[in-house]
């Protein structure tokens, strides 16, 4: 199909219509309400179902009762509506039905701003409800690779019977960009031997999070970690820039790993031997690369939207080999590609240290400029 | 020493028997309490209506959380209150199936009130059985949405002060407000008489999502004697001597529609 200029959030919604999506349930917020907005008038027009329910706790809920019947569902919000979701999206995980969520992140805590943010890291990759699980976590850079990792993450939430989320925010939500959506795929129901449809010439099945016993939760909870390291075996992806022969390397998702992009461009251009490192699966974290490439470099530096959250992965990796430097823009700004440049150029031309917290010296440097 | 007559255990004299949607579990309620009757008449329903097989069932937390034990048809269980979530993404995407919640007053008067004012709102073509005896079963017998003024329980040890505590909620009258609601009625489960019309009004309820008029409930008055600390005998006459006046029994919405039904 040929590449059309298309708006993130409604390039996402497509791609997940595209991909066979039978089931939309959301609430509006901003920066994500176009996914809602396209589905409302895509879904009916194709018989499939959308709901705007009462709130993202039903809309949780509403995707939970669809998942149960193994068929295609997605709900998408920003980060205060996944906050709501917490609840439904633990349950969904202790059922082991799949569903796609999309989170369009904002600024926050609170009810924050709606400026791009990359706050909801810890939420989403660490699982933000309650109990032991992992949900797959992808973040996409630019709207072709949201259109991309939406379509995927319908095929890796059925494929592990897991959650997996778009984590993405409100400046890849509301660009626009050329993309090539895929082909609109015939919707075939799937005889999942799982799935909740009516007990017709077979013996009943019971869908639940409930596992009364302590024991079979501990069963529950070790199949699921079982299954999160086929996950972690077979899923993990990120994208490699310049990294044959960096002596320096740049780790940085989403939005910050696209403008971490520009500045390494730049700093390549100025004979700075640095790459950039962008995880695209979140969860599962590419460790295995971060630590090979900790045995070569001479020193990190993680460029989030956040007050440094993926930095804790980093250094889970590195494992203090080499010096993990902090950059951060929160609350919803975005970093430009000068001021992670100057962190390249400060990196490769200050002494730096393993010892002790990263985000501290950036804080002193982020308090005498941000007033 | 008690003789029985060989007779009645000829096939052709059974009067009575377990009905098919039922598993052969005996179930955990305690000694009294009506979930067991209320559960044996959605059975009968559905028997009765051949719809065994096309049922989901969504199940509650509260007392009833292991409903899905009982019923030998397909069941999910939902998080406390979101049942009517639930069953409404159940039923958009499996339209021609019988779905219904079954669920407590805590969940769905109080944690669950968003939940069931929207799907009866959008009219939902879904079936909920609403069991309201007036406290919280599972927890300890805590106050509910639909607790009496002055009735003591473990969390209005004094008894439900409405000048603090405000007043009990009749959920049927409030839906029965709603466009989208097809049949909101509410019955009693505290005699053989009473039990009959909740039979009926069970079945009606179901007859109204398979006919596609819309959005059903039945609530029923029922009992708690372990959290009430009455015995069942007693329970049962609490509940004519003073729920019903709080919770009047009658039809709230029979649309012209379901007013019509021949089944």
């Amino acid at each position: 199909m040929a590449r059309q200029l298309i708006k993130g959030n409604e390039a996402m919604a497509e791609a997940a219509v595209r991909a066979g999506l039978e089931a939309y349930f959301g609430y509006p917020i901003t920066p994500q309400s176009e996914i809602l907005e396209h589905l409302s008038r895509r879904l009916p027009e194709l018989g499939r179902a959308f709901v705007q329910a009462e709130s993202e706790v039903a809309a949780i809920n509403m995707v939970y009762g669809a998942a149960c019947t193994g068929v295609r569902v997605m709900s998408s919000s920003s980060s205060p509506g996944v906050s709501l979701m917490m609840e439904g999206i633990s349950y969904i995980a202790g059922t082991e039905v799949p569903c796609v969520l999309i989170n369009v992140m904002r600024g926050g805590p609170g009810l924050g701003n709606i400026a791009p943010a990359q706050g909801d890291y810890f939420q989403a990759v660490y699982g933000g409800g309650h109990g032991d699980y992992k949900p797959i976590v992808l973040a996409p850079s630019t709207v072709q690779e949201s259109v991309d990792l939406t379509v995927l993450a319908f095929d890796l939430a059925e494929k592990y019977r897991a959650i997996a989320m778009v984590l993405t925010d409100g400046s890849l939500g509301q660009m626009m960009e050329p993309a090539e959506l895929p082909e609109l795929r015939p919707v075939v129901r799937k005889e999942w031997d799982w799935a909740v449809t009516g007990a017709i010439g077979r013996p009943r099945r019971i869908l639940s999070s409930i596992y009364l016993e302590a024991h079979d939760e501990e069963v529950t909870n070790l199949r699921l970690m079982k299954r999160w390291f086929e996950i972690e075996k077979n899923e993990i992806r990120y994208k490699e820039y310049y990294l044959d022969d960096a002596e320096f390397v740049v780790v940085g998702f989403g939005t910050a790993g696209r403008v971490a992009l520009s500045a390494v461009r730049e700093a390549r251009q100025m004979g700075i031997k640095v790459g950039l490192l962008r995880p695209i699966t979140l969860n599962p974290f590419p460790f295995g690369v971060l630590d090979e490439l900790s045995k070569r470099a001479q020193a990190f530096l993680v460029v989030e939207m956040n007050t440094g959250q993926m930095l804790n992965d980093v250094q889970l990796a590195v494992k203090g080999r080499v010096p993990v430097e902090f950059y951060g823009r929160p609350g919803g700004v975005v970093p430009f590609a000068d001021e992670i440049l100057a962190e390249i150029q400060r990196m490769t031309t200050s002494p730096l240290s393993v010892v002790g917290d990263p985000r501290k010296a950036w804080l002193e440097r982020m308090l005498a400029v941000v007033k | 020493m008690v003789t029985v007559d060989v007779e009645i255990t000829k096939p052709e004299n059974q009067v009575y028997c377990r009905p098919r949607s039922f598993t052969d579990f005996s179930t955990h309620y305690c000694p009294g309490c009506t979930h067991g009757v209320a559960h044996r008449l959605i059975a009968e329903a559905l028997d009765e209506m051949g719809v065994q097989e096309r049922t989901i069932g969504v199940a509650p937390v509260g007392c009833s959380v292991f409903a899905y034990n009982y019923f030998d048809v397909d069941f999910v269980e939902a998080a406390h209150g979101r049942a009517p979530a639930m069953a409404t993404g159940i039923k958009r995407v499996l339209p021609d199936r019988v779905v219904f919640t079954y669920q407590g007053d805590g969940d769905l008067a109080s944690i669950g009130m968003a939940e069931i004012m929207h799907a009866a709102g959008r009219g939902e073509n879904i079936t909920v059985i609403f069991i309201n005896n007036a406290i919280y079963g599972m927890t300890g017998g805590q106050m509910a949405p639909t607790t009496l003024p002055g009735q003591k329980t473990s969390s209005s040890p004094l008894g439900r002060d409405v000048e603090l505590q405000g007043y009990p909620l009749r959920m049927s009258e409030m839906i029965a407000k709603m466009d989208g609601a097809g049949y909101v009625v509410r019955r009693s489960l505290h005699d053989p008489a009473n039990i009959r019309k909740a039979k009926k009004a069970i079945r009606t309820a179901f007859e109204t999502q398979v006919r596609g008029l819309g959005f059903s409930m039945v609530e029923l008055l029922s009992t708690c004697p372990t959290n009430w600390g009455i015995a069942p005998v007693e329970a049962l006459k609490w509940v004519e001597t003073n729920m019903v006046p709080v919770f009047p029994i009658g039809d709230f919405k029979v649309s012209s529609a379901v007013g019509d039904l021949r089944f």
